[in-house]
C-alpha cells in the first residue's frame, strides 16, 4: 500500500468531515428539490396525477390569483428592502458611536425580535391592531378617530401593518450585518478626514458609505430573497386577507396544496418558479459582490 | 470579566427567547391542546397522544391496554378536546360495555393537519400513518374523499343505518350515492343574541325572528347607534357567506356541477346584503378565530350566527348566563327560495382502508353514534346536537338552559334542522367561496361593481377546475 503524502491525508480528513453533511444536503435538500421539479411536470386533483409536461408553468401566468400574489409580494419586496437598508445602516452607525453608553443594551434590544417567533410577533401585531387594541384605544383616547377602525380588515391598512411587522422584526437582523461592516473600518480613516476639516456627514458619505458596499450589496440580496419568501406574516397576522389582497406568493403555493382543492404539481411549478427568482438574484448577488478585478 | 458577563447575559437572553420562541409556536398546536386534553377528557383514560408517531406513548396503563387488546384497538384524528374527542371518550366507554376489549386510541391532529397528513401519506404511499377512523369538516369531506380515492372505505354495505340520519346530513359523505362516511354532529345554524344589549336598543328577541336581511340591517343600525356594538362578526367573511348562501339552498354551482355564480340571483344577494353589512358598520370582519370568539365573549359584539357547535364558544363566558337567547337566521330578500334556516361546518367520521377491522369500526358507530341515546344525551351540553333522528326524541332535548335564559334551545335547534334546505356543496366548493370572497372584498374596498366582479369570480372559478 502507498503511503498517503501529507496533503493527501489532510485532504482525506477534509472529506471526512465534509461527508455527512454533504450527504444530509443531497438527501433531505436536493432530491426533494428534484423530485418537486418532476411533480411539477404532472398536475391533476390529489393522487390522481398525470403527466402533462410544462403544462403548469404555462397555467400560471393565465393564473389571476397567482399574478395577484406576485404583485403583492413585490410590493412587499419593494417597500420593505430599501426601508430595511436604510434604517439599518441608521441604526448601525448611531449605535457605533465609541461615545455612546449602554450600547450592548441597545444593540441587543434591536436585534431581539428577529429572535422572536414569527407565529409569536404575528399575534402580538393582531392584538395590536384589533378592533378594541392598543392602536385603536390610543387612537380613539386621543380623539384622532370616533369609532374604531379595523386595520387588518381592510385591504391597504392590513398591507401596511404586515409591512411594518416585517420592518419591525428584521432591521435589527440587518443592523448587525452593517455593525460588523462598520467595525471593520479602519478608525485613521476618519481621524485623517478630521483632520482635513471633514464634517461628519462628509465623513458618512465619502467614507463609511463606500466602504460599507459590500455589506450592503449582501444584505440587498437576502432581504430580497427573504421577501419573495414571504409566507408567515402573510398566514399568520392577515390569513392572505381580506379576501387574498394581502396574500403573499408563498402562501398562494400552500393554498394550491392544502386549503384548495390540492393540485400538488401546480404547487410544485409555482415554488419551481419562486426557485428561479431566487436564483437569479443570487447570480446577482455573486457577480456584483464579487471584489476581484 | 465585564465582557464576559455581558456575553453570557447576552447567549441566555438569545437562547431564552428562542426557548420562548419554539414553546409559542409549539403551543400553538400543542402544548396547550394537550392540556386540555389532560384537563377536559376527565374520565381518567385521557390518552390523548399529540402526533402520529408516538401512538402509544401515553400512559403506562395505556401500553398495557393497547397489546392486551390488540386487534379490537382503533385509531382515531380528530381534532377538539371539549368536543368530538369528548364524545368519542363517552362512545368509547359507552360500546366498552359489551366489549371489554375495545379500546380507542385517539389522536388529537387539527383538521388542517389531517389534510396535510392525508396529502403526504398518499403521495408518498405511505398508507401506513393512517389512523383506522378520522373525522371531517363536512366542507371537505368531498374534497378529500375525491382527491385521495383509495384512501375512504366504501361503507355502503357494512349495513349502517342511514335512514335514520337526516338526510341533507349524509349528502355531505355520499359520492356518485356511495356512502363513505358516518355522520356526527349538525351545523344547524343558530342566530344567538345578547339580549340585554338588544333590550338597551328598545329590542327583544323577537324582533329577530322570522326577519329577512333588510330589516335585520336596519335594526342593527339602531343597535349601533345606541350601544356602539357591532351585532355580528365573523372571520374573512368565509362562514357568514355560506350561511346565507345555504339558507336558500344555493351552491356556486349548478346541478351538473358546472360554476353558476355571475348568473346566480342567491349569490348575488349574498354579496349585495353581506356587503351592506360590512358598510353599515353592523358586521365587523375579523381576521383570527381569537378575535372572531373573543369578540362575543367580551361584549364587543352584540349576537353570533353560525353552526349550533360555536354554543360551546359562546358558553365561555359563564358571566353572560342568562343574557343569550337564540332564534333563526333572517332570510334573503327577493330570493323565491329564502328561508330562515341554514347549516355550516358539522363533521363526520370516516374509516380507512388502512382498517384492519372495518366490521369492528363500523359496528362501533352503529351503537354509539348511530344507535345511543345515552351518548347523545351526554354530548348535548357541549353543544353537540344529532343528526342521529331518534337521539332527538329524548327528554334531554326538551330542557330549559339556563345560559340562554331557560330557553330550551336543543329542541328549538331541532325544530330549525328540519327546515334546512338540501344544497349542493360541489368538490370545488373551497375555491369558489374564495372567488366569491375576493369579489366580495373589491365590491366593499374599492367599490366595484358586484355584476362584473361576480363575472371575473366565475372566470376564476372555471380556471381553477380545468387543472391544466
Amino acid at each position: 500500500m502507498k503511503k498517503l503524502s501529507v496533503k493527501q491525508r489532510q485532504n482525506l480528513t477534509g472529506w471526512a468531515f465534509l461527508t455527512p453533511a454533504v450527504i444530509l444536503l443531497i438527501v433531505l435538500n436536493f432530491m426533494p428539490l428534484i423530485q418537486a421539479f418532476f411533480l411539477s411536470l404532472e398536475t391533476g386533483r390529489g393522487s390522481n396525477m398525470e403527466f402533462t409536461g410544462f403544462s403548469n408553468y404555462v397555467r400560471m401566468f393565465r393564473d389571476p390569483i397567482f399574478i395577484q400574489t406576485i404583485k403583492t409580494t413585490l410590493l412587499y419586496m419593494v417597500v420593505t428592502v430599501p426601508v430595511m437598508i436604510v434604517l439599518g445602516i441608521v441604526l448601525a452607525v448611531l449605535l457605533n458611536d465609541p461615545l455612546l453608553k449602554l450600547k450592548g443594551i441597545y444593540r441587543t434590544c434591536i436585534f431581539l425580535p428577529a429572535a422572536v417567533s414569527l407565529v409569536a410577533s404575528a399575534i402580538i401585531f393582531r392584538s395590536l391592531f384589533a378592533m378594541d387594541g392598543f392602536v385603536n384605544a390610543i387612537l380613539l383616547k386621543m380623539g384622532v378617530i370616533r369609532t374604531s377602525f379595523n386595520f387588518l380588515g381592510h385591504p391597504d391598512s392590513a398591507k401596511v401593518i404586515l409591512i411594518i411587522m416585517r420592518i419591525w422584526r428584521w432591521v435589527g437582523y440587518q443592523m448587525i450585518f452593517f455593525l460588523a461592516g462598520l467595525q471593520n473600518i479602519d478608525d485613521s480613516l476618519y481621524e485623517a478626514a478630521r483632520i482635513d476639516g471633514a464634517t461628519s456627514f462628509q465623513c458618512f458619505r465619502k467614507i463609511t458609505l463606500p466602504l460599507l458596499k459590500p455589506m450592503i450589496l449582501f444584505t440587498t440580496v437576502m432581504c430580497l430573497n427573504s421577501a419573495l419568501q414571504v409566507y408567515d406574516e402573510s398566514v399568520n397576522l392577515t390569513g392572505g386577507g381580506p379576501g387574498t389582497t394581502t396574500m403573499a406568493l408563498a402562501h398562494y403555493v400552500y393554498n394550491t396544496s392544502f386549503v384548495n382543492v390540492p393540485n400538488f404539481g401546480y404547487s410544485c411549478a409555482m415554488s419551481m418558479m419562486i426557485l428561479i427568482f431566487v436564483a437569479v438574484m443570487t447570480f446577482i448577488q455573486m457577480k456584483a459582490g464579487d471584489t476581484r478585478e | 470579566m465585564k465582557k464576559r458577563i455581558m456575553a453570557l447575559f447576552l447567549s441566555g437572553i438569545l437562547a431564552a427567547s428562542l426557548l420562548t420562541g419554539c414553546g409559542g409556536t409549539g403551543s400553538d398546536t400543542g402544548t396547550n391542546q394537550n392540556e386540555a386534553a389532560d384537563s377536559e377528557t376527565n374520565d381518567g383514560s385521557g390518552e390523548v397522544s399529540q402526533n402520529g408517531d408516538d401512538s402509544v406513548a401515553g400512559t403506562p396503563n395505556d401500553a398495557v391496554d393497547g397489546s392486551a387488546a390488540g386487534s379490537e384497538t382503533l385509531s382515531v384524528w380528530c381534532w377538539d378536546p371539549a368536543y368530538n374527542i369528548n364524545a368519542l371518550r363517552i362512545a368509547e366507554e359507552i360500546y366498552q360495555k359489551d366489549h371489554p376489549d375495545f379500546h380507542l386510541e385517539i389522536i388529537e391532529t387539527n383538521a388542517e393537519d389531517i389534510a396535510t397528513k392525508m396529502a403526504t401519506a398518499t403521495t408518498s404511499g405511505e398508507y401506513g400513518v393512517l389512523p383506522d377512523i378520522l373525522l371531517y369538516d363536512d366542507a371537505t369531506f368531498q374534497v378529500n374523499a375525491t382527491s385521495y380515492p383509495d384512501v375512504l372505505l366504501d361503507l355502503s354495505d357494512y349495513g349502517f343505518n342511514y335512514d335514520e340520519f337526516s338526510p341533507g346530513k349524509v349528502g355531505y359523505s355520499t359520492i356518485d350515492g356511495r356512502h363513505y362516511g358516518i355522520p356526527f354532529d349538525s351545523g344547524t345554524v343558530i342566530a344567538c343574541y345578547r339580549t340585554d344589549i338588544l333590550e338597551q336598543a328598545g329590542y327583544t328577541i323577537d324582533d329577530f325572528t322570522d326577519i329577512t336581511w333588510s330589516e335585520w340591517i336596519e335594526k342593527a343600525k339602531v343597535v349601533l347607534d345606541k350601544t356602539g356594538c357591532p351585532l355580528l362578526n365573523g372571520m374573512s367573511s368565509y362562514n357568514q357567506i355560506t350561511v346565507m348562501l345555504r339558507s336558500a339552498g344555493g351552491s356556486f354551482f349548478n346541478e351538473n356541477g358546472e360554476p353558476d355564480i355571475a348568473s346566480n340571483e342567491i349569490v348575488k344577494s349574498v354579496v349585495e346584503t353581506y356587503a351592506q353589512m360590512v358598510q353599515a358598520g353592523v358586521y365587523t370582519e375579523e381576521t383570527g378565530w381569537d378575535t372572531y370568539i373573543g369578540g362575543m365573549n367580551t361584549g364587543r359584539i352584540a349576537g353570533a350566527m353560525n353552526g349550533c357547535w360555536i354554543m360551546a364558544s359562546i358558553q365561555a363566558a359563564e358571566d353572560q348566563s342568562g343574557l343569550w337567547e337564540i332564534t333563526n337566521i333572517p332570510k334573503l330578500d327577493d330570493v323565491d327560495s329564502a328561508t330562515n334556516y341554514s347549516s355550516q361546518g358539522g363533521s363526520s367520521w370516516a374509516v380507512t382502508t388502512k382498517c384492519a377491522n372495518p366490521e369492528l369500526a363500523v359496528d362501533f358507530f352503529k351503537t354509539t353514534f348511530g344507535g345511543s341515546t345515552e351518548l347523545y344525551d351526554e354530548i348535548l351540553q357541549t353543544g353537540a346536537i344529532s343528526t342521529w333522528l331518534p337521539a332527538a326524541e329524548s327528554d334531554k332535548y326538551a330542557e330549559p338552559v339556563a345560559f340562554y335564559n331557560n330557553q330550551p334551545v336543543f329542541s328549538l335547534i331541532t325544530t330549525y334542522s328540519a327546515s334546512v334546505p338540501e344544497c349542493y356543496v360541489g368538490v370545488y366548493f373551497q375555491n369558489a367561496l374564495s372567488d366569491v370572497v375576493n369579489a366580495i372584498t373589491n365590491v366593499i374596498y374599492s367599490g366595484s361593481d358586484i355584476e362584473s366582479e361576480l363575472q371575473t369570480a366565475e372566470e376564476t372559478l372555471i380556471f381553477e377546475m380545468e387543472q391544466k
